[in-house]
């Protein structure tokens, strides 16, 4: 078999069924019990730094930092 | 010492562009190697007055001076490409606007048509994102931006891609690869430029403070990385002469093709869109004061676009000599890109509810809803195209340019246009705004000007369709090519009316982002002294 069917074969068999679960698998992943609070507070990061970068030393102040 | 290594390096390129410059073989060449010389010894003095001084990159505080250079070249990019875009645009309403005789064929429409499009995607367009990516990784990641004057660099680098670009076309150095018309050194350069500012982003979120990556980083993340790998692969060429600008594609035929719509439809969907969604997903919960309206979904909408854009690219090829699966695969690719594009579209909207009253006292947030209103429409309106059989009637007409131009005008430039309102007075420390008023005629000019641009284009675009393939009784063509132009003319006037409109808005905002800093005092600065925590 030459290259170009190998790959062709691998790309549309396997690899798609890897990449068909990966994507499967974000989406469950984003749906897993206990995201809610995660996801909540990962969209209020653009309302925590406005003005300057956390302190040094400053590492996940999740819940603080300025929160408006 | 690291000052020392750089004046060396920047003599060096100085001299060598001075010997390439004596070498040339054509005047695009020469042009060009005149212009690295000379940026190369702006830079050396510019290292030179400040060797050996002391570096400050203060951790407390963000490197904001390259966000402000970049606003201030999106603006002006914006004007000039809005601007070759008019002229081009009458042009092919008034063919004497050529002025053939008089400036030797250099400004036909064919040569400022490359200089309009990569103008306002690349200048305008591609400025937006890299200052709003700075902007938006650092407030992100509570981190000042990796790699000191790194981003510098990137800036003036990217720059300079863009002269040597728009000179060269105009001169004749293009490697007529649609969107990638650049030739082979600029193309080394802007990778090198490239591979800068993937890892000014990346150290930025490395070294983050905020446990997660906010989703905006995400988008801009995967718009680096992939621009980087299609322009490497779409770019593979072979020079000629090292002292010439002409270069040899090393694909061919339909393979060349191919290569090259894929990496032409990823840039509009790691370009145009995944990137401005990186905007959209900082800006416009920004501007409406609250968070995205779904997180989950900003999840999902990044990896079904990621997934989904690379292969949409075949689209771009029906009835060519491309293989029918590789054809129908492109265009079931597309048609699947509805719902990404649409979670995200309502995604963005929804971010608004609860605050609708904004859009009637907020011109700011109204120009971001239009955009991404204008994201959706032609996010529909696309994959609708590429449907196999509504392609054989919108491929090679005017609906195709209408098209772009909604998704173009209305997504890409509105959101940027949002972006730069939002970012003046936080970057230059003022109060507001100078006039919320001229935000407002901005908006009504730029609307109703992508309107008529729009409108134009689909009934010329679906009238020359239809006229290309009417035929009589005994099977033959009704109508000559000549024909079908004359027969647009009217709709060529009412779409570079629109255009002006356009322009017109885009230099209201100039002046109004002017007089915001100009006009007003500044407040109480940001950047003052942190004091201990």
């Amino acid at each position: 078999m030459d290259t170009y069917s190998l790959f062709r074969e691998i790309a549309d068999s396997w690899v798609l069924l890897a990449l068909v679960l990966v994507f499967l698998g974000v989406v469950i992943w984003a749906f897993r019990p206990g995201s809610r609070k995660v996801h909540e507070d990962v969209a209020n990061i653009p309302f925590r730094h406005e003005d300057r970068p956390a302190p040094a030393g400053a590492t996940g102040d999740r819940g603080q930092g300025g929160a408006r | 010492m690291w000052d020392y290594i750089k004046l060396a390096v920047l003599g060096a390129i100085a001299v060598l562009a001075a010997i390439a410059a004596n070498y040339a073989r054509d005047l695009a060449y020469m042009v060009n190697a005149l212009t690295v010389m000379l940026a190369a010894a702006i830079t050396f003095v510019w290292v030179l007055r400040r060797t050996d001084t002391p570096k400050v990159q203060p951790a407390n505080e963000y490197l904001d001076g390259v966000v402000r250079a970049g606003v201030i070249a999106t603006a002006f990019w914006g004007v000039v490409g809005f601007l070759v875009g008019v002229t081009v645009a009458f042009q092919l309403a008034f063919p004497a606007l050529n002025f053939s005789e008089l400036a030797h064929g250099y400004l036909n429409f064919g040569k400022l048509r490359p200089l309009h499009t990569s103008a306002v995607i690349f200048a305008f367009g591609g400025n937006a994102l890299l200052m709003s990516s700075f902007y938006v990784v650092q407030r992100t990641s509570a981190a000042r931006l990796w790699g000191g004057n790194l981003a510098w660099f990137v800036f003036w680098g990217y720059q300079l891609v863009i002269v040597l670009a728009a000179t060269g076309y105009i001169l004749g150095a293009t490697q007529s690869k649609e969107y990638a018309e650049p030739e082979w050194y600029v193309d080394w350069w802007l990778t090198i430029v490239w591979v800068a500012y993937l890892a000014v982003f990346l150290g930025t979120i490395i070294k983050r403070k905020e446990p997660h990556i906010y989703v905006a980083n995400w988008f801009y993340l995967s718009f680096i990385v992939t621009i980087a790998m299609l322009h490497v692969v779409n770019n593979l060429a072979i020079p000629v002469s090292v002292f010439g600008s002409k270069s040899v594609q090393v694909f061919a035929g339909v393979q060349d093709a191919m290569t090259q719509w894929w990496y032409g439809h990823n840039a509009v969907g790691f370009f145009l869109t995944a990137g401005f969604l990186g905007m959209m997903y900082y800006f416009v919960p920004k501007q409406a004061e609250r968070p995205v309206f779904s997180y989950k979904l900003s999840i999902i909408h990044f990896w079904a676009l990621i997934f989904l854009y690379i292969w949409a690219g075949p689209h771009h090829l029906h009835y060519t000599a491309l293989p029918e699966w590789a054809s129908t695969l492109g265009m079931v690719f597309s048609i699947i890109l509805w719902m990404p594009s649409w979670g995200g579209m309502i995604n963005g909207l929804m971010t608004l509810s609860g605050a609708w009253d904004k859009i009637r006292t907020d011109p700011v947030i109204r120009m971001m809803v239009i955009s991404v209103g204008f994201y959706g429409m032609s996010t529909f309106e696309g994959p609708m195209m590429s449907i196999k059989a509504v392609n054989s009637l919108s491929h090679y007409t005017d609906w195709t340019i209408g098209h772009v131009h909604s998704g173009a005008l209305g997504w890409n430039g509105m959101i940027t246009f949002g972006a730069l309102y939002f970012l003046v007075p936080r970057l230059w420390n003022r109060a507001g705004l100078y006039s919320l008023k001229l935000v407002s005629w901005h908006f009504w000019l730029a609307t109703i000007g992508i309107v008529l641009y729009a409108a134009a284009m689909w009934v010329t675009g679906i009238m020359e369709g239809l006229m290309w393939r009417e035929v009589d009784a005994n099977g033959f063509l009704v109508n000559a090519f000549a024909d079908t132009v004359a027969a647009k003319f009217p709709m060529y006037v009412v779409r570079g009316l629109g255009g002006v409109m356009y322009l017109t808005g885009a230099i209201i905002m100039v002046y109004n982002l002017w007089a915001t800093v100009a006009k007003q005092p500044a407040t109480a600065t940001a950047n003052a002294a942190v004091p201990a925590e």
